[in-house]
């Protein structure tokens, strides 16, 4: 039965194929725009090949900061990305033991992440507006002019964008972490225990080697997800905007082939960080692997 | 090593590890949540919001709506209009996300192929969902690839229109930006199936097809209700999409709530905020009654 390949295979191949392409088609071709000429237009035929529109992006487009959203988003991707694993880490530690309360901060978690974006923006952008209104009102019936002359709000990258970015990143880590821990080879820890080792040493030796790579993949995911979202954070954000949300206004106010330059710098910085993190992750393995030690093996 | 020495010697109780990740889900979902729904029932004028109880947003997003029938209200036009985006969408990666996951789960045979086909599916996923919508205007415009090709072949005389800033545009954007939601839980759940039942299937004199239907789609059903919540969600909530491939001109109840909040119109946002949601948990709800999600991850 297993030999040779059936028809069927070389239909499910081609349809592969054409998803691939419809994946990567369009990508490839803003890509391939983004070098265009001088004169070029933001069609095909390319009129020339040239650096001009990424020298044009370099300077800036208009009245909008691109690099200082660019520099905003690099910024809370990476705050996104050590919040979420240190945060995935303690609470992936603890679904392990079971708590009063784990399957309702579990669904509480799942619906975080089938609620639509909008309303969760939603709700967080007004919780910070309540928020600064209370506290203004606060300060001025206590006579605080201090606070009620500075102050103007909460909002922020920091405060509710991050917050926005969370409740979309933490959800993800929580069902890989399932996978992981659902398949992870608890003797290893009951062995390390037997041999005298405490539960830090044995976190510290044990699990985090194996679950190592996993680690990263979640670090990945946290921070690509933070990079590109706009949804969540629309509302959200405050005065100063993210990368995604600047791009999303030029894309009805630019009108020449810089845009697709500045689409090809940020698929880039995807694509590093994503290759950078598979790369990490096969080279753990590798180290693993090489040094002997049968932990890896837990995962296979 | 810095940590202090008891730490080190006791485990951390688990509800003490949880806790950061529960406050912040209470901090920034479950308490959202609840002022969204206090505040839709707010009044409010052109400056501000006024904490007093008062239903008239709701009236306001139901106004007509019986009175005018069989006519379609403002509302129920938009919902109808999400509605079918979401049908359509959500056949669309259900087939497409099936038989793709099909392919790499029975047909593609060394776990090296198998992943590195699927970090394939998955990379797009990982880059900008905008400039992946804005990717499709040099192939679709007015003047984009597809219209010039077919010009000079002759098999159409103007260009097309409709291939850009419409329903069309929008559909294939959602696809392509979500397929994938559905492609992940459908391969996971058939890389649990048994491989000794397709055996077994065989050995009773089950076609292939026979084998699909009656082994293969039953046991993936976890993954396909899974993969359809997610679609349909997003695409019930989509504001972003429909409005770059839509060219601003469709409306969406994403868009409603969007520019009402832009608007600063916090109250009449947030009740049709409550009005999603609950149609969202509907659908939900009906899907769920087919799976315990937890037991499938």
């Amino acid at each position: 039965m297993r030999s040779g390949r059936s028809p069927a295979f070389y239909w499910l191949a081609a349809l592969f194929a054409a998803f691939v392409l419809f994946l990567y088609g369009p990508m490839i071709t803003i890509v391939i725009l983004s070098f265009q000429g001088p004169e070029g237009g933001l069609t095909f035929p390319m009129n020339g090949v040239s650096l001009h529109w990424f020298s044009k992006l370099w300077q800036g487009l208009g009245v909008v900061d691109i690099w200082a959203a660019f520099g905003r988003s690099l910024r809370l991707g990476a705050v996104v990305m050590v919040l979420t694993v240190v945060l995935w880490l303690a609470d992936g530690l603890a679904y392990r033991k079971r708590f009063p309360g784990s399957d309702l901060l579990f669904y509480v978690v799942v619906a975080s992440l089938i609620v639509p974006s909008i309303v969760v923006s939603l709700g967080i952008g007004l919780e910070f507006r309540l928020f600064d209104d209370t506290v203004k009102s606060l300060a001025d019936s206590l006579g605080w002019s201090w606070l009620a002359d500075t102050y103007t709000t909460a909002m922020g990258l920091y405060t509710s964008a991050l917050a926005a970015h969370l409740t979309w990143t933490l959800p993800f880590g929580l069902l890989i972490m399932f996978a992981i821990f659902n398949r992870f080879d608890r003797r290893y820890e009951e062995a390390a225990r037997d041999l005298g080792a405490t539960p830090w040493k044995s976190f510290a030796h044990v699990v985090l080697p194996i679950i190592g790579p996993s680690v990263i993949g979640i670090g990945l995911f946290g921070f690509t997800l933070s990079w590109d979202e706009a949804a969540r954070s629309s509302q959200a954000i405050g005065d100063l905007n993210t990368l995604p949300l600047e791009l999303q206004g030029l894309t009805t106010t630019v009108t020449n082939p810089a845009i697709y330059a500045l689409g090809t710098v940020t698929t880039g910085v995807s694509f590093v960080v994503i290759f950078a993190s598979l790369g990490l992750i096969q080279f753990l393995r590798r180290r693993q692997a090489r040094h002997g030690s049968d932990a890896g093996q837990g995962l296979t | 090593m810095t940590e202090p020495s008891r730490l080190s010697q006791q485990e951390i109780p688990a509800p003490l590890q949880a806790a950061p990740f529960a406050l912040i889900f209470l901090l920034f979902f479950l308490i959202p949540l609840g002022l969204t729904l206090m505040v839709s029932f707010w009044d409010y004028n052109e400056y501000q919001i006024l904490p007093a109880f008062t239903v008239r947003s709701y009236v306001e997003i139901f106004s007509g709506c019986l009175a005018k029938l069989p006519d379609l209200c403002v509302t129920f036009k938009t919902y109808l209009s999400t509605l079918k985006f979401c049908v359509i969408v959500w056949l669309a990666t259900l087939i497409i996300g099936f038989f793709v996951a099909y392919f790499l789960a029975f047909h593609v045979r060394s776990l090296t192929m198998q992943i590195t086909l699927f970090l394939v599916c998955t990379i797009p996923f990982w880059t900008s969902n905008i400039i992946r919508t804005i990717s499709w205007i040099p192939l679709l415009g007015r003047n984009g690839l597809l219209n010039a090709a077919l010009l000079k072949l002759g098999i159409i005389h103007a260009p097309i229109e409709w291939l850009i800033f419409s329903n069309f545009s929008v559909i294939l954007s959602l696809v392509q930006l979500y397929t994938l939601f559905m492609i992940v839980p459908v391969f996971n759940s058939m890389m649990r199936i048994d491989r000794s039942l397709l055996e077994a299937a065989y050995d009773a004199g089950a076609s292939g097809w026979q084998t699909l239907w009656n082994v293969i789609i039953p046991l993936s059903k976890p993954g396909l209700v899974i993969g359809s919540i997610f679609v349909v969600t997003i695409v019930m909530g989509d504001f972003v999409t429909v409005g770059v491939m839509g060219g601003q001109q469709i409306a969406s109840i994403g868009k409603v709530i969007n520019t009402q909040m832009n608007a600063l119109q916090f109250p009449p946002a947030a009740a049709n905020s409550v009005v999603l949601l609950i149609a969202v948990l509907l659908i939900i709800s009906a899907m769920t009654r087919l799976v315990d999600i937890r037991r499938e991850l």
